[in-house]
C-alpha cells in the first residue's frame, strides 16, 4: 500500500484526543473510537493511529492491527464522491463485474484508488441488502439500482461538476 | 385522534428507499392534504414487505390493494382515483407472470400464499418508529407474561419445548443455550444480539431490525430474565445505517415506556440494551470472534470450550443469539410451545426466513414453514427463473454453503436435510442460478470472498483457501490440468478438517459441491478449454460470421488493440492472438456478425 505522509495540525490532534476522551480513553472502545475518528477525518492514516494509540495507552501495532482487519476502515483518503459497487452474490450473478469494469475504464483507476482530481474513488462492498435492485452501485449516499454498464458514463457525469 | 378509513402503507426498507419511497410518502401526504382527507386517510412508513423485486410497494388497507413500482409521480393518481373515488389504479397493480392477470389483493399473490410470517409478522404492517403500533400487535405482552408470571426455568422449558433452533446458521437449540448460560454462576452476565449479517445476498436480519426493532428488544429482555443477565448488547454492522437509526429510536421509546431500564413491570428485574458496531468482517458472525470484536480487538475466533455461555464478553457468561431467533421468541411465549412445534418438520420447528435473490423472478424476503420444498420456494413463491431460462442451481448458506441442483428440488428444507444434500441452512441466503452461470466461476467468486474474509489465524484457512482460489483461477483461464480436480478435493477436505472456526470449516463447500454436481463443467474448462456457459472470458473466442459482415468497419474502430482488420465493404477478421476479449466489437456490431464461441 502506498504510504501518504500526513501532518496533523494541533486542532486536529485535539479533536482526536477529544473523541478518545468521550469514550473514557478505554481500550475496549477502540473500534468505536476509530469509527468516530474516521467519520470526522474520512480516513485513518498512520499519524492518526499514533495519536489514538497514545490516548488509549495501547501499542500502535494493536491500532494498526484493528484498522487493517476490518474492511470498513481505510488508511487512504476516499474521493469526494466515493463510488461503491456491491459485489454481493446477488449482484455478482446479475453482472456487477461488468459494471465494475466499466467504472474502472471510465475513471481510469483501480479498486481502492482515487482519481487524481480527488473527485472519485472506487471500492467494492459486500451486499447493501438491496438485492431486488441488483446490480447496485452507490455514489456517496445515493443508491443506483439495476445498473447496466451503459449507464455508468451518465451516472458519473451527474457528479463531474460538483 | 381521527379514525382513519384508509391506511396507505409504504415500504421504508433499504431496497424501496433506494427507489425513492421516501418521496412517494411525502407526495402521498401532500396529495391527501390537498384533497382535505387528512382525517380520512393516513400514510404509514413501514418496514420491508419482502417483495423487493417490484419496489417501491404501496399497500392500501383495508382492501389489501398492492401497488408495485410506485413512482413519486404516481401519488396523485393513487389519492385521486383510489382514495377519493374508490377505483383501483390498474396500471400499478401487480401482474401475475403465469396468467398475465392483474392481482389486486396481496393475499391472492403466489408470492404470499405459502408464506407463514412469524419472525416477519410485523414487517410491512407497523410503523417501526412508533412503539404504540408494536404494542397494539401484542408487543411486550410476552415480556410482561414471562417476568410477572413465570420462573426463568419455566420460560426456558417453554422455549426448549418449542424446538426453536438458532437461525444464524448453526441450528443449535435455543432453549438449551439459554439453560447453559443460566446454570453458570456469575455476578454479571450478558445477552448479545448478533446482527452482523455478513452473508452477501442475505438481508433478513436487516429487514427485521428495520421493520420491527422492538421485537428484538423484547426478546433480549426475556433472554436476560431467563439467563440472569441485566446487560444486553446488539452487535450490528456499520453498513446498516437505517437499522441502526431505527434501533436507537426503539431503545429510547422502550426506556420511556419502562420496558427497558430498572424494575421492569414493577418487578425487581432490571435490563438495558446498548449497541456495538461492527466494522466489516464476515468472520465476526462467529460468536467468539464477535465477542472479541465487541471488546475492541481484531475479530479472531478462539477455540471452544470455553463456550461463551461460560466465558464470553469480558470473560463473563454471555448468551449470543441471532436477530431472527429473537424475533420468534415473543410469539412462542404468547402462543405456546405446542403451537410453534406444530409447524415444520420433526427436527426443525417453525419457519425460516429466506432472502431469495439472483436469477429468480420475485427477488425478496420470504418466510416459509420448515419442510417446504425448494421447488415450491423457487417456482411458486419465487415465480420461476428470470426470462424463462433454465434453472441450474441454488446456493444456500452463502459462501459457507453449497449448491443444490434439479434433483434436490423436492427435498423438504430443514437443517438436517440441507446438510445431507451437501449444503447447509446458513443464515438463509438463497441465490438462484440459471443456465448462463458458470459454476466454476461461481465457486471462484465464493473463494475470492473467503480469501478476503479469512482472519488469517489458522494456516489451512489462510493459505489453503488462497491455493484453492489460485487453482480455480487457473482453470477458468484455460490452464487447468487433469490433476487439478483431485488437488481441489484433497485440499478442500484438509481445510475443512483442520480449521478452527466455522468459516474455514465450511469455506471449501462451494468448490466441493460444484465439483460433485457439475464435474462436467470443470472437465470442459480443463480438457476442452471451453466455458459451457460463456462466462469465463479467457476461454472465449470472438469470431466474425462472414455472411453477416457488411464491412462497415465499426468493429475495427471499436477494437482497442487493433486486432480486427479488413477493408471497407469487405468481410473483417479478428486476430485471436491480439484479441483481449473485451467484447467491444460485439457491442458495436449492428449486424450480429460478431459471435462468441
Amino acid at each position: 500500500m502506498s504510504r501518504i505522509k500526513v501532518e496533523l495540525k494541533k486542532d486536529q490532534v485535539d479533536k482526536i484526543k477529544e473523541i478518545c476522551k468521550a469514550f473514557d480513553n478505554a481500550e475496549g472502545e477502540l473500534i468505536n473510537v476509530l469509527h468516530k475518528v474516521q467519520g470526522t477525518f474520512g480516513y485513518l492514516p498512520a499519524e492518526i493511529q499514533e495519536v489514538v494509540a497514545q490516548e488509549l495507552t495501547i501499542p500502535i501495532a494493536k491500532v494498526y492491527g484493528v484498522v487493517t482487519f476490518y474492511s470498513f476502515f481505510t488508511m487512504l483518503p476516499k474521493g469526494k464522491h466515493p463510488i461503491s459497487i456491491c459485489t454481493g452474490t446477488a449482484c455478482y450473478v446479475r453482472g456487477a463485474e461488468k459494471v465494475l469494469d466499466e467504472i474502472k475504464k471510465v475513471l481510469k483507476i483501480e479498486v481502492g484508488e482515487t482519481t487524481a482530481d480527488g473527485k472519485f474513488s472506487i471500492s467494492c462492498l459486500r451486499c447493501v441488502g438491496a438485492c431486488g435492485l441488483a446490480p447496485v452501485v452507490m455514489v456517496g449516499e445515493k443508491t443506483y439500482g439495476r445498473v447496466a454498464p451503459e449507464m455508468i458514463k451518465g451516472i458519473i457525469a451527474e457528479y463531474a461538476d460538483q | 385522534m381521527s379514525e382513519y378509513k384508509i391506511h396507505a402503507l409504504v415500504c421504508g426498507g433499504t431496497g424501496c428507499r433506494a427507489s425513492e419511497s421516501d418521496k412517494v410518502i411525502e407526495n402521498l401526504q401532500t396529495e391527501i392534504q390537498k384533497q382535505g382527507l387528512s382525517d380520512f386517510a393516513q400514510v404509514i412508513k413501514t418496514g420491508c414487505f419482502g417483495f423487493c423485486e417490484k419496489g417501491p410497494i404501496v399497500k392500501l388497507i383495508p382492501d389489501n390493494t398492492f401497488y408495485t413500482q410506485v413512482k413519486p409521480g404516481d401519488a396523485r393518481e393513487i389519492v385521486e382515483e383510489h382514495i377519493v373515488k374508490g377505483r383501483k389504479v390498474e396500471r400499478l397493480l401487480y401482474t401475475a407472470p403465469d396468467s398475465d392477470e392483474k392481482v389486486s389483493d396481496s393475499k391472492s399473490m403466489n408470492f404470499y400464499k405459502k408464506q407463514i410470517r412469524i419472525a416477519l409478522r410485523n414487517c410491512g404492517i407497523i410503523n417501526p418508529e412508533d412503539i404504540g403500533e408494536y404494542i397494539a400487535r401484542d408487543g411486550y405482552e410476552a415480556l410482561g407474561k414471562v417476568i410477572t408470571s413465570m420462573t426463568p426455568e419455566g420460560a426456558i422449558k417453554l422455549i426448549k419445548d418449542s424446538g426453536l433452533r438458532g437461525r444464524g446458521g448453526g441450528g443449535f437449540p435455543t432453549g438449551l443455550k439459554w439453560e447453559l448460560t443460566r446454570k453458570v454462576e456469575s455476578d454479571v452476565k450478558y445477552v448479545v444480539c448478533n446482527a452482523d449479517e455478513g452473508d452477501p445476498g442475505a438481508f433478513m436480519d436487516r429487514s427485521i431490525l428495520e421493520g420491527d426493532p422492538h421485537t428484538v428488544l423484547e426478546a433480549m429482555a426475556i433472554n436476560g430474565y431467563c439467563t440472569g443477565a441485566s446487560h444486553g448488547l446488539i452487535y450490528i454492522r456499520a453498513e446498516y445505517p437505517l437499522a441502526i437509526e431505527r434501533l436507537k429510536i426503539a431503545i429510547k421509546q422502550a426506556r420511556e415506556f419502562g420496558f427497558l431500564g430498572d424494575n421492569i413491570f414493577g418487578t425487581d428485574f432490571c435490563f438495558d440494551v446498548e449497541m456495538r458496531y461492527g466494522a466489516g468482517a464476515f468472520v465476526c458472525g462467529e460468536e467468539t470472534a464477535l465477542i472479541h470484536s465487541m471488546e475492541g480487538n481484531r475479530g479472531e475466533p478462539t477455540l471452544k470450550p470455553p463456550f461463551p455461555s461460560v466465558e464470553g464478553y469480558l470473560k463473563k457468561p454471555t448468551n449470543v443469539n441471532n436477530v431472527e431467533t429473537y424475533a420468534n421468541i415473543p410469539v412462542i411465549i404468547n402462543k405456546g410451545a405446542e403451537w410453534f412445534a406444530a409447524i415444520g418438520t420433526e427436527k426443525s420447528k417453525g419457519t425460516k426466513v429466506f432472502a431469495l435473490a439472483g436469477k429468480v423472478n420475485n427477488v425478496g424476503l420470504i418466510e416459509v414453514p420448515m419442510g417446504i420444498t425448494l421447488r415450491e420456494v423457487i417456482f411458486e413463491i419465487g415465480g420461476g427463473i428470470k426470462e424463462g431460462k433454465k434453472f441450474k442451481a441454488v446456493q444456500t448458506g452463502g459462501p459457507s454453503g453449497g449448491c443444490l441442483v434439479e434433483k434436490d428440488l423436492d427435498t423438504p428444507i430443514d437443517y438436517d436435510n440441507l446438510i445431507a444434500a451437501g449444503s447447509m441452512m446458513g443464515s438463509g441466503g438463497m441465490i438462484i442460478m440459471d443456465e448462463d452461470d458458470c459454476m466454476v466461476d461461481v465457486a471462484k467468486y465464493f473463494l475470492d470472498f473467503t480469501v478476503e474474509e479469512s482472519c488469517g489465524k489458522c494456516a489451512p484457512c489462510r493459505i489453503g483457501n488462497k491455493r484453492l482460489y489460485e487453482l480455480l483461477d487457473k482453470i477458468t483461464k484455460g490452464n487447468g490440468e487433469q490433476a487439478d480436480i483431485d488437488r481441489l478435493i484433497n485440499l478442500g477436505n484438509v481445510i475443512k478438517d483442520t480449521s478452527l472456526c466455522g468459516l474455514g470449516q465450511s469455506s471449501p463447500n462451494p468448490v466441493l459441491s460444484t465439483i460433485r454436481n457439475f464435474g462436467h463443467e470443470y472437465e470442459a474448462h480443463i480438457f476442452d478449454k471451453k466455458c459451457p456457459s460463456g462466462v469465463c472470458k479467457a476461454l472465449m473466442i470472438y469470431e466474425i460470421v462472414e455472411e453477416n459482415c457488411v464491412g462497415c468497419t465499426a468493429c475495427a474502430r471499436a477494437c482497442p488493440v487493433g486486432a480486427i482488420t479488413g477493408e471497407r465493404k469487405e468481410v473483417h477478421k479478428i486476430d485471436p492472438t491480439l484479441c483481449i476479449k473485451c467484447g467491444a466489437c460485439e457491442d458495436r456490431c449492428k449486424f450480429n456478425a460478431v459471435i462468441v464461441k
